[in-house]
């Protein structure tokens, strides 16, 4: 959308990373140097990601002495001073921003694709993103109605919620009078729930994201699976360009599995190979003009279905491979292990052959990790023993991810406390026995077995309220709290009886598919009567969430 | 026609002979300008439209040329050279500009205010005989316009138009007529302009700048439109002598156009016909052009002179017939509770006009100035309403609402003869901007309730004015005026009390300002006049609590500059969130200047971390290592033993690798340990790897694996099984078994699988191929899901035999 609009109004658009105070520099020294002569850094558009576009700088090709600034996602006072610093800030012909807080990412889906708003908002102590995530939901409000109630669980939740209580005063006046879409917000810190993200996801779309990577909707794929399907057998060059696809709902097929569990996705596909080839057979029978029309007019779809299902097939056999092998098996049952608690106060086994081995480091790390979360902290002697022999391993330049690991919280020495963990898994049902990947009936099987923390908060306020996990909430770190906001009379919502009640949870930090295909699955249940829209900060996976977090200086010596 | 707004009572000696008056539309006020001596010292009195002058002003400085009213109600005083001073409504100086240096070298000539959309704008015209123009007095773009051709002397009459959205000029020039825009003088005649006149003395333009009047030494009055294309009609006011003055006096959707000419005692009406319409005046009077009629100005008298509205001619029409007029009869006739009402109403109700009737009324009552002829004609409306089921009943509530605001400011005391079309045009916001600029606050407030404005729209922005103008009066203390404005603003919506406290602090009280600023919800707002105000330390924190970082930035940025570094420094540390921002600023713009914060809040750690980054941007060995030490020393210092530790291992192995590579030559500088072992093995310096084991304490555990995969990796199977005997393993010996096979080595994996413990055996088999083996011990272990995995590594048709044996001890363990 963003993108669309620059172009529509000029021909030339050069975006430079700048973020408030980073690069800012950098986009001065620009506009400097390329004051008197025309252009010449150019950035394809098709280039154009949202994410790393902090600031642009659009160049009218006409005039190129023309400068205008359109600041993303807001306009900085500091980037203007320092324009004005630089002598430059006269030069544009025209300063603006484009407000970008939530990019709607599906149906129920809205995030603000800020990358490192974890590491900001925990490591750095920078809440820049929740200032911004607070401004998007006073659009949302303004564009949908006042939200009656707020819970929130978390030192940044309590935050955005009080900006939010503020710019509601701020605005006060001033507000339009609409019926409230959203019944509720319940705002979640990321690291309320440490755990979620460090496991591996389980479901269709969250396994391609953990193996190949979504980004901004797309992914990336290996071309070689699908340049045989596509060029028979006669294919003689294979394509060396990765594969692109764009997901979401649109697609239907991909919006009916991609929130299953992986293992129930092969019968999903057959079935759906079923129903196709039936239908091409049908023609067989199509023996008036009129039946045949009819079958011609299906064709589009039919096709678009059938490539569609090609498409998935060949997905589908690419993750199986992986998730077939010895190591990802290995992998997932310590994990598990981890997660049922069971050694997770000693070394494990598994970790240092992968150590020994040099397997990728993140993979380390989020075991690590994982483990020291789901102990509460490991001891003194396990922790230091890990650290030494990745630091020995990996190299000692780690030594800064390993502290800001520990600053987050991802790692740390077990404290005089009692390990808290059992009693949370225990009273939230954190693990399930029996998970039912076919034809689930909890969220648990979107971990085969591991019901994610977050969501399971979200399930409980919904269902019976969070007075009767009290207990529970105050081993988790932060406050808890509800506030209600004010909303006019005659706007209050009269609920129809069957119609259900619309929760909006914001993950502050991040989430991943996983929650958000166990909170659709809590949406769709019947008798749930309540619908979840999901906002978060970013979409993430355990090895992206970690990357976010690591600070490797680069080598420099000769 | 004629409509007597006010009498006037003006205390003026001479009349309005030699006065300058402006007088702005929409029913505003009337400027006057009195030369009273010779040596030019000259009184302003600001008079109002009725007896009660708005303020006198002692006038102290240069010549005035021209008087004129900006839309938002300033007076503007052009002096001769070219200085424009703006004062409010109640002579409070406001400030002044230039119309540039041209202007005032040259002198002012001639000058005429003009409105537009874009706002008040200023046209001169200069001794050099140039025009200068600027379209908006709050956002002065000068314009020169170009040079009109064979100008001699003044021209005999010039107006402003604006077009294309653009102010143009239209000047003439004897019988020549040019318009000048930004570019061109180009010459236009008016069509069908008679040929009889050698010259144009007077011209004006509509309310609207649509329409075009131009009065020739002939006597001549030519109308038309503004663009020149289209003639509207030509009257022959057989007068020859100049005119004191012309105006349009037309109303929006006329059919028919009319302009107002005025000698002195003599005021002449032309319109399309060739009659004219003559009028006498006793007294020295002024035109004031409104965009429904004109106003006329006199010293005794303020009058109003339209065309009679439609429905009043219709109803007031002697022996009109009109339905409203009926109406109007028949109520009167109800009244008088006479039979006669009834036949009038049957008389409309049978040509079914009763409706139409009611809307005449009501229509003609808000042309009606006379509160009783309101009335009576509202009256009837209400009347005649009786009688018809479904009249949408809209027209008549709001009529009387707008009436009774109407009424209640063109009482005397307020003095705004507002008509109902000018009201409209102007809509509401307008009037309560203009009741807010005479400080007729409650007024202004009853208008708001009355009319049921939006809050936001309407109280509360009279109130932020009130308030303004509250903190401004000087007499009485900081704490009566903090608390006066917070009762009064309490439950307004949407006060933006910084603007307030802005003003308070222009008049130079601060204290009173940041009181104010307490009240202000929007923290953006505060912080920038904080600054101003050199409150910094409560600009930070205001800046904090909204949240917004950007603002943060911004005030930390000014007190970087503002403050020395130790009064900075201290500052920032009292507030952790501009802190670590500004931390964050430093990490990527002054590293030294991190180095200094981390080093006043004594935090040895950050500092540790600091030069183990500064190590890695270092490119010399040396410079690295010293950047180290330095990290050491500050980790001891924190009590970061781990750290330190780590640090003083990383030292030790950059020191043995660079000792390394000068000695064997092999590329070693910043490998990890692990790494560096793996690449010294390979070249077979094995004492060295052994020298490393021990200086670095690895784990027995990696140490295996590390030799055994750097082992097969050299395919050096014989050092491989001396290794594997040199001592217990201590991971076993199934990585044994997987390495030889990852290296295609089936024969040396078999030579470990003996030796690998019973758990593992089944997975060693099945490693190297063997099924039997494996079926073996599963059996052995009574495992079933072991015997399950070797079950389905068995091909049903080749192993029939071992199948049956491995599913009959799996049904076995099931039993127990």
């Amino acid at each position: 959308i963003c993108f669309a609009l620059l172009c529509h109004r000029t021909k030339l658009i050069l975006i430079l990373e700048c973020q408030a105070t980073k690069t800012c520099r950098k986009y001065v020294d620009l506009a400097t140097n390329t004051d008197n002569a025309n252009v010449k850094v150019l950035i394809d558009p098709k280039q154009f990601s949202r994410n790393e576009a902090n600031g642009i700088i659009i160049i009218d090709k006409l005039q190129p002495r023309d400068f205008h600034i359109l600041f993303v996602p807001r306009r900085s006072l500091l980037c203007e001073q320092r324009l004005k610093e630089k002598g430059v800030l006269n030069s544009f012909t025209n300063i603006d921003e484009y407000i970008l807080d939530l990019i709607p990412y599906d149906g129920d889906l809205l995030s603000m694709e800020s990358e490192s708003s974890f590491r900001e908002c925990y490591l750095e102590n920078d809440q820049t993103s929740l200032y911004h995530a607070a401004k998007g939901l006073m659009t949302l409000q303004a564009l949908y109605g006042t939200i009656p109630q707020i819970f929130g669980k978390g030192e940044c939740a309590r935050h955005v919620a009080n900006m939010m209580l503020r710019m509601k005063r701020e605005f006060a006046g001033s507000q339009t009078q609409i019926l409230p879409v959203f019944d509720t917000l319940l705002l979640l810190d990321r690291n309320v729930d440490l755990l979620t993200p460090l496991a591996t996801q389980l479901t269709y779309e969250g396994l391609i994201d953990e193996i190949f990577g979504i980004t901004n909707g797309y992914v990336k794929l290996p071309p070689e699976k699908f340049a045989q399907k596509k060029q028979g057998e006669g294919g003689k060059e294979l394509p060396t360009e990765p594969k692109k696809l764009q997901l979401n709902s649109a697609e239907e097929l991909y919006a009916e599995i991609r929130d299953k569990n992986f293992n129930a996705v092969g019968a999903a596909l057959s079935k759906k190979a079923k129903i196709i080839s039936a239908a091409f057979e049908e023609r067989h029978n199509a023996k008036t003009v009129g039946e045949i029309k009819q079958f011609v007019s299906q064709l589009p779809h039919m096709q678009a279905a059938r490539s569609s299902l090609a498409n998935h097939t060949s997905i589908a056999e690419l993750i199986k491979d992986i998730t077939t092998s010895e190591d990802f098996f290995d992998s997932l049952t310590v994990e598990q292990e981890f997660m049922t608690g069971v050694d997770t106060d000693k070394v494990s086994t598994y970790i240092e052959d992968c150590i020994a081995q040099k397997d990728p480091l993140i993979k380390i790390l989020r075991l690590v990790c994982m483990q020291s979360v789901c102990n509460n902290g490991l001891k003194q002697k396990v922790l230091d023993y890990y650290k030494k022999e990745i630091l020995q391993t990996y190299g000692y330049k780690h030594i800064l991810t390993l502290k800001n690991l520990e600053r987050v919280g991802l790692l740390k020495p077990q404290s005089t406390m009692r390990n808290n963990y059992p009693t949370i898994r225990k009273t939230l049902k954190l693990w399930m026995e029996d998970a039912n990947e076919q034809n689930p009936n909890d969220i648990s099987y979107v971990y085969s077995g591991y019901a994610p923390l977050s969501v399971r908060l979200t399930q409980v306020l919904a269902r019976p309220g969070w007075r009767s996990i009290e207990e529970v909430l105050k081993m988790l770190p932060g406050p808890h709290f509800e506030e209600r906001q004010q909303v006019p009379t005659g706007l209050h919502k009269k609920r129809q009886p069957g119609e259900n009640r619309t929760i909006l949870v914001f993950f502050l930090g991040g989430v991943t598919y996983a929650e958000i295909a166990a909170l659709r699955f809590l949406s769709n249940m019947e008798d749930s009567g309540t619908e979840y829209i999901i906002a978060a900060t970013k979409l993430i996976n355990g090895t992206s969430w970690i990357k976010s977090l690591m600070d490797s200086p680069e080598e420099n010596l000769p | 026609y004629y409509i007597e707004l006010y009498e006037m009572g003006w205390n003026l000696k001479d009349g309005l002979r030699d006065c300058l008056v402006a007088a702005a539309p929409y029913g505003g006020p009337i400027g006057e300008f009195c030369f009273i001596t010779l040596l030019r010292k000259i009184v302003s009195e600001y008079s109002f439209v009725d007896d009660l002058s708005l303020c006198l002003l002692q006038w102290k400085s240069g010549v005035v040329k021209q008087l004129g009213w900006t839309v938002s109600d300033d007076l503007l005083c052009v002096q001769e050279d070219g200085t424009v001073l703006v004062y409010d409504l109640l002579g409070g100086f406001k400030r002044h500009f230039s119309m540039g240096n041209e202007v005032s070298q040259s002198q002012v000539l001639e000058t005429k205010i003009f409105h537009s959309p874009y706002g008040t704008g200023v046209a001169i015209l200069t001794g050099a005989l140039r025009f200068t123009l600027a379209t908006n007095i709050d956002d002065i773009k000068l314009r020169r316009l170009p040079e009109v051709p064979d100008l001699q002397g003044a021209p005999s009459c010039w107006a402003v138009l604006t077009q294309d959205r653009q102010s143009k000029v239209l000047v003439a020039n004897g019988s020549h007529l040019f318009v000048l825009d930004n570019t061109a003088c180009t010459p236009v005649t008016p069509p069908g302009l008679s040929p009889q006149a050698s010259s144009i003395v007077h011209m004006c333009v509509s309310f609207s700048y649509k329409y075009l009047a131009l009065l020739t030494d002939s006597g001549l009055v030519w109308m038309g439109t503004s663009n020149l294309k289209e003639k509207l009609s030509e009257v022959d006011t057989k007068i020859k002598a100049p005119p004191k003055q012309m105006a349009w006096c037309r109303r929006p959707k006329s059919q028919q156009p009319s302009a107002v000419v005025m000698w002195d005692g003599l005021l002449l009406v032309v319109g399309e016909c060739k009659e004219t319409i003559q009028y006498h005046l006793d007294d020295d009077s002024i035109l004031v052009p409104e965009l429904d009629g004109v106003r006329i100005i006199s010293g005794t008298h303020h009058e109003l002179l339209q065309e009679v509205p439609g429905a009043c001619e219709e109803i007031f029409k002697i022996a009109s017939m009109a339905p409203g007029a009926l109406l109007l009869e028949a109520h009167k006739e109800y009244e008088k509770e006479s039979q006669k009402a009834d036949e009038y109403l049957r008389e409309i109700k049978e040509q079914s006009l009763l409706s139409e009737a009611v809307r005449q009324c009501v229509e003609a009552a808000g042309h009606e100035h006379e509160p009783e002829t309101q009335k009576t004609l509202l009256r009837a409306a209400s009347f005649g309403k009786c009688f018809l089921s479904n009249f949408p009943p809209e027209q008549f509530v709001s009529m009387c609402r707008d009436l009774r605001v109407l009424n209640a400011v063109r009482d005397y005391t307020v003095g705004i003869p507002l008509s109902l079309t000018q009201f409209k045009q102007m809509t509401i916001q307008v009037l309560i901007d203009r009741l807010v600029y005479r400080k007729l606050y409650p007024l202004a407030i009853e208008v708001c309730c009355y009319l049921k404005t939006p809050e936001y729209q309407g109280v509360s922005r009279v109130l932020k004015h009130w308030a303004c103008y509250k903190v401004q009066q000087k007499e009485e203390s900081d704490e009566v005026i903090a608390k006066a404005v917070s009762v009064k603003l309490a439950d307004a919506a949407g006060i933006s009390y910084s603007e307030i406290a802005t003003k308070a602090y222009e008049s130079g009280r601060t204290e009173l300002a940041i009181k104010l600023l307490e009240f202000e919800p929007r923290s953006g707002e505060q912080v920038p006049l904080l600054l101003k105000m050199k409150k910094s330390p409560l600009a930070l924190s205001k800046a904090i609590e909204s949240g917004d970082t950007d603002l943060v930035y911004t005030v930390v940025m000014y007190l970087k500059n503002e403050l020395n570094r130790g009064d900075f420094f201290m500052m920032l540390r009292n507030q952790p969130v501009a802190l670590s921002l500004y931390k964050q600023f430093c990490k990527h713009q002054e590293q030294d200047t991190l180095k200094d914060l981390f080093n006043q809040d004594d935090d040895h750690e950050e500092l540790g971390n600091f030069y183990v980054k500064a190590s890695y941007k270092e490119q010399r060995l040396e410079a690295r290592i010293a950047h180290l030490q330095s990290a050491v020393d500050e980790y001891y210092k924190a009590k970061k033993e781990f750290s330190a530790k780590t640090t003083e291992d990383e030292m030790r192995l950059l020191r043995f690798q660079r000792k390394l590579e000068e000695e064997k030559g092999e590329q070693l500088v910043g490998f990890s340990l692990h790494d560096t072992m793996t690449t010294l093995l390979s070249v077979g310096l094995h004492k060295h790897v052994e020298q490393l084991y021990k200086d670095f304490r690895v784990p027995d555990k990696r140490f295996w694996w590390l030799r055994l995969k750097a082992l097969a990796e050299k395919e050096d199977w014989e050092e491989l099984e001396k290794f594997s005997k040199s001592k217990k393993s201590p991971i076993g010996y199934l990585p044994f078994v997987e390495v030889c096979i990852k290296h295609h080595n089936k024969y040396e994996a078999r030579k470990y699988v003996s030796k690998v413990t019973l758990e593992q055996k089944v997975k060693a088999h099945l490693a190297v191929g063997d099924v039997e083996g494996a079926a073996e011990a599963a059996i052995e272990r009574r495992n079933e899901s072991e015997i399950g995995t070797v079950l389905s590594r068995c091909a049903a048709t080749t192993d029939h035999l071992l199948v049956e044996r491995l599913n009959r001890a799996k049904a076995t363990v099931a039993k127990k």
